[in-house]
């Protein structure tokens, strides 16, 4: 089982990493990393602060580009090209087709993150002239981004084993933004009443909440970021990850590969 | 032991806007293959072939029925360990190249990095892409994909073989060569199921092969026994060109050329046809038997129901 888990995870790393526009976004990154001394030069004495806010964005941002364009053909492209037909001949259970691919696209994104790291690293070496004790909670801003690609994967994941790319990419997106306004929507349930407070309140809960897993802020202004948090969020990660995961792998168990 | 057994294997598809009616792709399908047997599956295109193989590969599921191979239920995963499978048309990961295309199947299939190395070498020979080197799949020709295709579903050694349209869309000289491949599997004492809408290959690398049509089976048996039944016809040649119109009744077709008429008789009515030409003092010159082809066995097949619902 873990050979063959492995092997397809080792093979889904290897199609992103040979994918030419996995290298244009990563330059896009760092180029974007790179100016951002250059605002710095506008706003005078707070180029940190830019510095930190607009690398950790870019690193999230396009990490999740990268899993909803990468994501949304993981399986869809695979039944698409018929590639699936030559691995389901062989004994690989369906659930370890979609294991694999899930934990293939997000040793993708940890690569992709932790080399946007080193750059945002460099930047601020080059910018600050040295690193400082609080630059070490960008590693926990950072930490709480790869929980987010862990739920964008699987979202991805669910929505490429039933649905067409285009609309698997609208839903993932759709997800994605919803969820990083999710406490507002929270604070909107509460406000309302009857019907559409159970509504948004069900929404609010049922949505993935990237609101709660976005310390950037805290990351750029130098607060610190407690261990319970962090405790927290991992648990949510994993959790909902996990039920996004079984409900793709309870779809693609069932689904006729026409 | 059969190497394939397949009990009232059927599949059919809802269709229409509420998907409440159901179109049959395959019908109860009842099927076996002996090992170490070349079986071609035959019928034209949409036939439903490539349904029957996406049914034993797991690729889609029965409406009824089930199958074993190798004694197992064809789902077992201990049963996929033992089957190789070339889809028909196949498609790979263009950003790989063979070896590494190799490598990852031989995983996947249970083999160890040790003997994965040894192996990749011997079936990219094998099929005649030993020095491909590390090109990508992305700049082979067709017929080079067939080959990795092949090379796909034997890297792991299995004992039965399935091929879904193995010389499609090939040239001439591939098809050759992908039916030297399978002879060669067929040497081993493998099993191999292949479908085929191209009657010469399954003439002749077959020796049992099943006609379906419109997703019925419409005749299985041993290839030389179903050209002989079709055959079934005599050519007969005589001088008396005056004789025609007596004998007409026994020719299924018959062409005069001065006073030499050529006829073709079914065998059953070629004594009374003998009989009546010497009452009418023709003069014999040659009685032939016809050889039937599979094709004929397979245009009687695929028509005969179309013919007695008429």
């Amino acid at each position: 089982m873990t050979s063959r888990l492995s092997a397809i995870t080792l093979n889904t790393f290897r199609e992103a990493v040979r994918d030419r526009v996995l290298y244009n976004l990563i330059v896009f990154v760092l180029l974007l990393v790179a100016s951002a001394p250059l605002f710095g030069q506008i706003s005078i004495g707070i180029e940190r602060l830019i510095l930190v806010n607009v690398g950790l964005s870019s690193i999230s941002l396009f990490g999740a580009i990268i899993a909803v364009l990468v994501g949304i053909g993981l399986v869809s492209k695979e039944i698409e090209k018929k590639t699936l037909y030559t691995i389901l001949s062989r004994p690989v259970r369906r659930w370890e087709f979609i294991v694999g691919k899930y934990f293939g696209l997000l040793l993708t994104l940890v690569v992709n993150t932790t080399l946007m790291t080193v750059g945002l690293y460099i930047a601020l070496l080059v910018t600050a002239h040295g690193l400082k004790r609080a630059d070490a909670l960008l590693l926990a801003a950072i930490y709480c981004i790869v929980l987010q690609f862990m739920i964008m994967v699987a979202l991805t994941l669910l929505f490429s084993s039933f649905s067409t790319p285009v609309f698997s990419a609208i839903f993932a997106f759709a997800l994605f933004v919803i969820g990083t306004f999710a406490e507002d929507l929270k604070n909107f349930a509460a406000v309302s009443q009857g019907a559409m407070h159970w509504a948004a309140t069900g929404v609010a809960y049922l949505v993935p909440n990237f609101a709660s897993l976005n310390v950037i802020a805290q990351a750029a202004h130098e607060q610190p970021i407690s261990g319970n948090l962090l405790v927290f969020n991992t648990l949510y990660a994993l959790l909902y990850s996990g039920a996004v995961t079984a409900a793709a792998v309870l779809i693609f168990e069932r689904r006729n590969l026409k | 032991m059969h190497a394939i057994e397949i009990r009232g294997l059927s599949k059919d598809y809802p269709v229409g806007f509420w998907k409440k009616k159901l179109r049959p792709a395959l019908k109860p399908l009842d099927l076996t293959v002996e090992a170490g047997e070349a079986f071609g599956f035959l019928g034209p295109n949409g036939a439903g072939k490539t349904t029957t193989l996406k049914l034993l590969m797991g690729i889609i599921f029965p409406t009824a029925g089930s199958a074993s191979i190798l004694g197992r239920h064809f789902l077992d995963p201990e049963v996929k360990k033992k089957i190789g499978f070339l889809p028909e048309q196949p498609y790979f990961y263009d950003y790989l190249s063979a070896p590494e295309l190799l490598d990852y199947y031989a995983g996947l299939s249970g083999m160890e990095a040790a003997e994965r190395k040894k192996r990749i070498g011997t079936v990219l020979e094998r099929v005649g892409l030993g020095d491909v080197g590390s090109k990508h799949l992305r700049k082979f020709s067709k017929g080079m994909l067939q080959r990795v295709g092949i090379a796909q579903a034997i890297i792991h050694e299995p004992e039965v073989v399935f091929l879904d349209e193995p010389m499609s869309g090939l040239d001439p000289l591939g098809r050759h060569e992908v039916r030297e491949l399978i002879q060669g599997l067929k040497d081993e004492g493998k099993t191999i199921f292949f479908s085929t809408h191209i009657l010469s290959d399954a003439e002749a690398l077959c020796d049992r092969v099943a006609v379906i049509h419109k997703g019925e089976l419409r005749g299985v048996g041993v290839v030389n026994d179903l050209r002989s039944n079709v055959a079934g016809k005599s050519e007969v040649i005589w001088e008396g060109a005056h004789t025609v119109a007596a004998v007409s009744d026994f020719l299924s077709e018959s062409h005069v050329t001065g006073e030499t008429v050529r006829g073709t008789v079914q065998n059953d009515d070629l004594d009374r046809l003998l009989e009546k030409l010497r009452q009418q003092r023709a003069r014999l010159i040659s009685v032939t038997p016809l050889h039937g082809t599979l094709e004929d066995y397979f245009l009687s097949k695929t028509r005969e129901k179309e013919t007695s619902t008429r």
